[in-house]
């Protein structure tokens, strides 16, 4: 027996995640479909205010053999954090201090709550042990993995600029949408500066379950850190050159 | 110029008009990012006293400061000495009572637009109250037209955006249906590209002047892509009703969205070749929103609802059909909650309307702000009440493809039937022909759309 075909409304489902209203149409949303969404606000918002589970995720960091440190921006807390990324940016100075005693390295490891620590709580540490793992195939050496609180994505140049490090990859929690609050984006730079501008970094995202494999996106950021430390380019530059193929892959 | 006020014992300076005009901005968390924000209520509220015995007069100086700046330029061209005479000998405070006095009617607001510039409708508004911005945004009647006529008294027109993530054909189309088979889509619809090539653009056209032709719908359809890939696709004979672009208020942030005057003026000319439309119609349409300057570090010390106003000048050269702020999409770094961005949008529909523009709103938020369903709720029933043009409608108000929550189509259908709005005559006509509302609307409905409609291909 052959199974069932798709009904329209399946191949409809496949198509889109739009919240279309089937059947008949009152005035207003439906009880049912109006909970559904304020329930997935709710979860974007728990999303964007929670903290980084230290605790846990420096158990399973321990676990994989990864060492780590931690730093706070100079955000400090998330409601500042949230209304002001400026500070979401910078590395204190005494933050920064604790990082120079680091032993040397080629690229600095980083994973920031950014806009949700529940996406780095799912896939943060899969994400860095998968690329941990690739870039210690290429010989390269590795910081300690900094955990890093009020985080954007900027931050991570300071904490490369800390370590001595060349190469840095931020993976931090991206802004949720109603449908995922578990997306991860990962950001390479090479040779970060005091104003990099956000035209030199190269960007991984929607890491996630339902979305870019953790596998994949290790794969993918192997390939960029390689290629910028053959070629000292990155961001706009680079992808244009790995687009026209004058690159190695 | 420098400016001060001595009030209850304490002298306040303000070294220029636009520190003043920063100091005067009603709280929000944009300003205090800029490091323009007054220091606190008390600073806040002196500089509002300080601002309202400005003359208007002043305004007519360089406020921004900024030497060659090509939206000074624009402002200072635009500037009608005759039909600003009414007014000129005013200060800001007594602008703001000559604007609620019953005896200035609407007809009088609009022989005024050619003579205000945006700094003088900014510097009101930062004086007056949420009622205030209401009932005089209320008295303005800004009417355009392409397929339909949108803006006229008591009614309330839709964008519907049915944007997907990957623009899959057959993915818009579903949204774009869903969305009319609720009437909206009046005033446009018009897809947010997710990428900005010109065979993705060329189709998106295809996908929605298909779905407008065979369903007969008067309105008109836009692909909010680049003003550039707009010029390509109306080289290669795309169908291009309406031109979309992104504008702000100096020349610096508008090379942020990679535009000038010039490429602006270049595409309204194009698209006006087409003869697409009815004599005389408008034929752009474009976005804006409080904090776009800040965010490309192009606001030059002005607060961010000042520089959104001068966008407007830019607006106002090309006669658009349609223009709209967005209000919360940029993030609670620029507006942090509901209070502000609601405060927001009904300073942006009041500016543009003064200014003449046919201001619509994209009442939205994303979900790192402090705003949630309740807010928009409030801020679309206030809007409706101020005789807002236009609102942007998505599937449940939920966009899947810019991943923020505006309003959904059920919304606009709350204002029709709670304030009696209802949507332009062409296309109210159009419903009731096709039963669209009853249950006998004659539309495919969803679960038969992908076999009725005929899209081209992918």
């Amino acid at each position: 027996m052959s199974p069932k075909p798709p009904s329209p409304r399946d191949e409809i489902r496949a198509l889109t995640e739009a919240r279309l209203t089937f059947g008949p149409r009152g005035r207003a949303i439906a009880t049912p479909e109006a909970l559904a969404f304020a329930l997935d606000h709710a979860r974007a918002r728990a999303a964007v205010a929670a903290e980084l589970d230290l605790p846990a995720l420096a158990s399973a960091l321990g676990r994989l053999g990864m060492a780590h440190r931690t730093v706070t921006s100079a955000a400090g807390d998330r409601a500042t954090f949230i209304r002001r990324p400026d500070l979401g940016r910078r590395l204190p100075e005494t933050e920064a201090a604790q990082l120079a005693d680091a032993y040397p390295c080629d690229v600095a490891l980083v994973l920031g709550d950014g806009l949700s620590a529940t996406a780095v709580a799912l896939n943060g540490v899969a994400f860095l042990s998968a690329l941990f793992d690739r870039l210690t195939a290429m010989g390269l050496r590795l910081s300690p993995v900094i955990l890093a609180r009020q985080a954007r994505v900027a931050l991570g140049d300071g904490i490369a600029r800390a370590m001595g490090a060349q190469t840095v990859v931020m993976a931090l929690g991206e802004r949720p949408g109603l449908s995922a609050a578990d997306s991860l984006g990962a950001y390479v730079i090479h040779l970060p500066r005091p104003d990099t501008p956000d035209s030199a970094r190269n960007c991984i995202s929607n890491i996630r379950n339902a979305g870019l494999p953790v596998a994949e996106a290790a794969d993918q950021a192997a390939r960029l850190i390689a290629a910028m430390r053959a070629t000292g380019q990155s961001g706009v530059d680079l992808s244009r050159a790995m687009a026209a193929g004058t690159l190695p892959r | 110029m420098a400016y001060h006020i001595d009030l209850n014992g304490t002298r306040y300076n303000f070294p220029s008009l636009k520190g003043l005009l920063a100091r005067a901005s009603p709280e929000r968390s944009g300003d205090a990012l800029a490091g323009l924000a007054a220091d606190g209520p008390l600073e806040r509220i002196a500089a509002q006293h300080c601002l309202a015995d400005v003359p208007l007069s002043d305004f007519l100086a360089d406020v921004l400061e900024v030497e060659g700046d090509g939206v000074t330029a624009l402002i200072m061209a635009q500037h009608d000495t005759r039909a600003f005479a009414p007014v000129a000998s005013l200060t800001v405070g007594g602008f703001r009572d000559w604007l609620l006095d019953p005896a200035t009617t609407g007809q009088t607001l609009a022989r005024l637009a050619p003579g205000l510039t945006p700094e003088m409708v900014a510097a009101v508004s930062k004086i007056m109250r949420a009622q205030d911005l209401i009932a005089v945004a209320a008295k303005v009647e800004v009417v355009t037209r392409f397929r339909s006529t949108i803006g006229l008294r008591g009614r309330l027109s839709t964008r519907n955006q049915p944007n997907h993530p990957t623009d899959d054909s057959r993915g818009i189309a579903l949204s774009a249906l869903d969305g009319l088979l609720m009437g909206a889509g009046d005033a446009v619809i018009g897809v947010n590209p997710a990428t900005d090539s010109l065979p993705d653009y060329i189709r998106i056209c295809e996908v929605l002047d298909a779905i407008r032709t065979q369903l007969e719908i008067p309105t008109q359809t836009c692909c909010l892509g680049h003003v550039t890939t707009a010029l390509a696709a109306m080289e290669a004979r795309a169908p291009v009703d309406l031109v979309f672009q992104s504008v702000a208020g100096s020349d610096k942030a508008n090379a942020g969205f990679g535009v000038t005057l010039s490429l602006l003026d270049e595409a309204a000319e194009a698209v006006a070749s087409l003869n697409r439309a009815p004599p005389g119609a408008n034929l752009m349409y474009f976005e804006t929103g409080q904090g776009a300057a800040l965010s490309a570090d192009a606001h030059h010390g002005m607060d961010q609802q000042t520089m959104e106003a001068r966008a407007y000048a830019v607006a106002r050269r090309y006669r658009p059909l349609l223009v709209n702020t967005v209000v919360g999409f940029i993030g609670p770094e620029y507006l942090a909650d509901g209070k502000q961005i609601t405060r927001a949008g009904l300073e942006d529909h009041f500016c543009g309307k003064l200014l003449g523009l046919p201001m619509g709103v994209d009442v939205c938020y994303t979900n790192h702000a402090w705003a949630d369903q309740d807010d928009m709720d409030i801020l679309l029933t206030a809007l409706a009440t101020a005789g807002v043009n236009f609102v942007i409608t998505v599937p449940g108000g939920d966009d899947i493809m810019l991943n923020y929550q505006s309003l959904s189509f059920h919304d606009a259908a709350y204002i029709r039937d709670t304030l009696g709005r209802p949507p332009a005559p062409e296309f109210a006509e159009w419903m009731a022909r096709h039963g669209i509302g009853t249950p006998d609307a004659d539309l495919p409905p969803l679960d038969a759309a992908l076999s009725h409609l005929r899209l081209p291909a992918a």
